[in-house]
């Protein structure tokens, strides 16, 4: 497990009284894209909030660049955007930005580059609050990018994005891994799943797979990775 | 502790506030026209000079809670509070920013109200000036601690707005406002002796009252630093990392 750049081992995490997490466990390499895939209300967001370290957890443990996840080693080495967008509505762009970038000591030319790599050069300086859904939540993943950190925690991040500017993240994504950036990006799109180096296929809490997008095609017999889940799940549950 | 942190933190809620002309008018003007209503509501320069000195620490301790309880909240429901967590930010420096930031605005605040109630409404003030703005945003500070940690009990707008007849309320009727602390009924001097408001307008009294500074104002003083710093303690346990 020693090279692994996210460790998760045997997790379990409950929620108002209910296991939402059920004994997950999985690497990240380093320099790599995976894919958390699953039906809303799997357990991916909860899962996530682990690897960031702001979910209390029942049991198991989760490594972030060798260190317990969420504590003060790797706090400004991990960024997160959330599902919904955590940004301040009553700022413009450029504002919440350079805030967060103090926080995580990015140099101020920083603000300038995450803006420009989601897309919102000619939105800087409009209120967050104004934005429309698709530009809120470029603002709410381009603080994740401020300050280069080792790793990126992305909930759901293209949802609502029209398909030039997924692709365009995509690539973004694509070249963040090149450079030795490890992403942990989840999605219910499976487009966006054929472009992961590695995918974890998730269920009522628990994963059924843990593959690159190539086996998990030979494995199943469909070239379709949509079709390729629908036979796991019916193997699973036959 | 980073200085940079809460200074950038400051920085942010100010810059918040400027994109809200509204509130900050409000937050501005408003105690000095209640204190102008005041002053011709009794329409005798006697009867203001008792109340109104009280309202300097008073007026500041409620805008600030109520404005701190909302934006707080806010920083809750939108997740905002869970983004700084998962990241190098310290609880000491956001509240510190808090601090920095609603203290700012609240001396700026008292600074308007002191300004019309000394020239325009005849005010008597026998002490210094500065002590006077030293108890007001010490007062500040009170409410916004107090503010912050009564936000970890609302869970929509609406509940935070009803803290303030529960916390602010009882403090306005005990304080000594309305009849001398010592005054009333025993068990309602001990239950205002515990209260931070009794101290605060206790030494804003003492301030206005009085050119020397006596021992019992610098125990008031310190009295409502101490609560500050209790607030503030109670309010960073409710800053949490990590969350079910």
């Amino acid at each position: 497990m020693m090279n692994y750049s996210v460790a998760v081992d045997r997790l379990h995490v409950e929620r108002g009284g209910r296991e939402v997490v059920r004994g997950v466990s999985f690497g990240v390499e380093p320099g790599t894209v995976t894919g958390l895939l699953g039906p809303s209300g799997c357990g991916k967001s909860t899962l996530m909030r682990s690897v960031v370290g702001v979910q209390i957890i029942r049991a198991g443990r989760v490594t972030v660049l060798g260190h317990d996840a969420g504590t003060r080693a790797v706090r400004g080495r991990v960024g997160y955007a959330t599902q919904d967008p955590a940004i301040y509505p009553d700022l413009t762009v450029a504002e919440a930005l350079r805030y967060f970038a103090d926080i995580v000591r990015a140099p101020a030319s920083d603000v300038s580059r995450v803006i420009g790599e989601v897309g919102l050069r000619d939105h800087a300086d409009a209120l967050i609050g104004r934005l429309s859904g698709g530009q809120h939540s470029r603002a709410n993943l381009a603080v994740a990018l401020l300050g280069d950190p080792e790793v990126l925690v992305l909930d759901e991040p293209t949802v609502g994005l029209d398909p030039v500017l997924r692709d365009e993240l995509w690539e973004l994504f694509t070249r963040l891994a090149a450079a030795g950036t490890t992403l942990l990006v989840s999605s219910h799109v499976m487009d966006e799943a054929a472009r992961c180096h590695r995918l974890l296929l998730m269920r009522d809490g628990a994963l059924l797979a843990s593959d690159t997008p190539q086996r998990l095609r030979e494995r199943t017999g469909e070239s379709d990775l949509e079709r390729a889940f629908l036979r796991l799940i019916q193997e699973v549950t036959t | 502790m980073n200085p940079v942190l809460a200074l950038s933190t400051a920085r942010r809620i100010l810059t918040q506030l400027r994109h809200d002309r509204r509130t900050v008018a409000m937050l501005l003007l408003m105690p000095s026209i209640l204190m102008v209503l005041l002053r011709y509501v009794f329409n005798s320069e006697a009867a203001f000079d008792r109340f109104g000195p009280a309202l300097l620490g008073i007026f500041p301790f409620v805008m600030m809670f109520l404005v701190t309880s909302i934006t707080t909240l806010r920083e809750r429901t939108t997740a905002t509070l869970e983004r700084l967590m998962a990241l190098p930010m310290g609880k000491l420096d956001l509240l510190a920013g808090y601090a920095v930031a609603f203290g700012a605005l609240a001396l700026v605040q008292v600074s308007i109200v002191t300004a019309v109630s000394l020239t325009w409404l005849g005010l008597d003030l026998a002490g210094s000036v500065w002590m006077l703005f030293l108890i007001a945003v010490l007062d500040a500070v009170l409410g916004m601690a107090l503010g912050l940690f009564v936000s970890a009990f609302a869970r929509t707008e609406f509940q935070a707005i009803q803290f303030m007849p529960v916390v602010v309320m009882p403090q306005l009727l005990l304080c000594g406002l309305f009849v001398p602390r010592d005054e009333m009924a025993v068990l309602l001097t001990w239950l205002s002796n515990v209260l931070p408001l009794s101290y605060a307008v206790d030494a804003i009294t003492a301030v206005t009252g009085t050119a020397t500074v006596q021992a019992g104002l610098l125990r008031d003083i310190g009295v409502v630093a101490g609560f500050v710093l209790l607030a503030l303690a109670l309010g960073a346990a409710t800053l949490r990392r990590r969350t079910p």
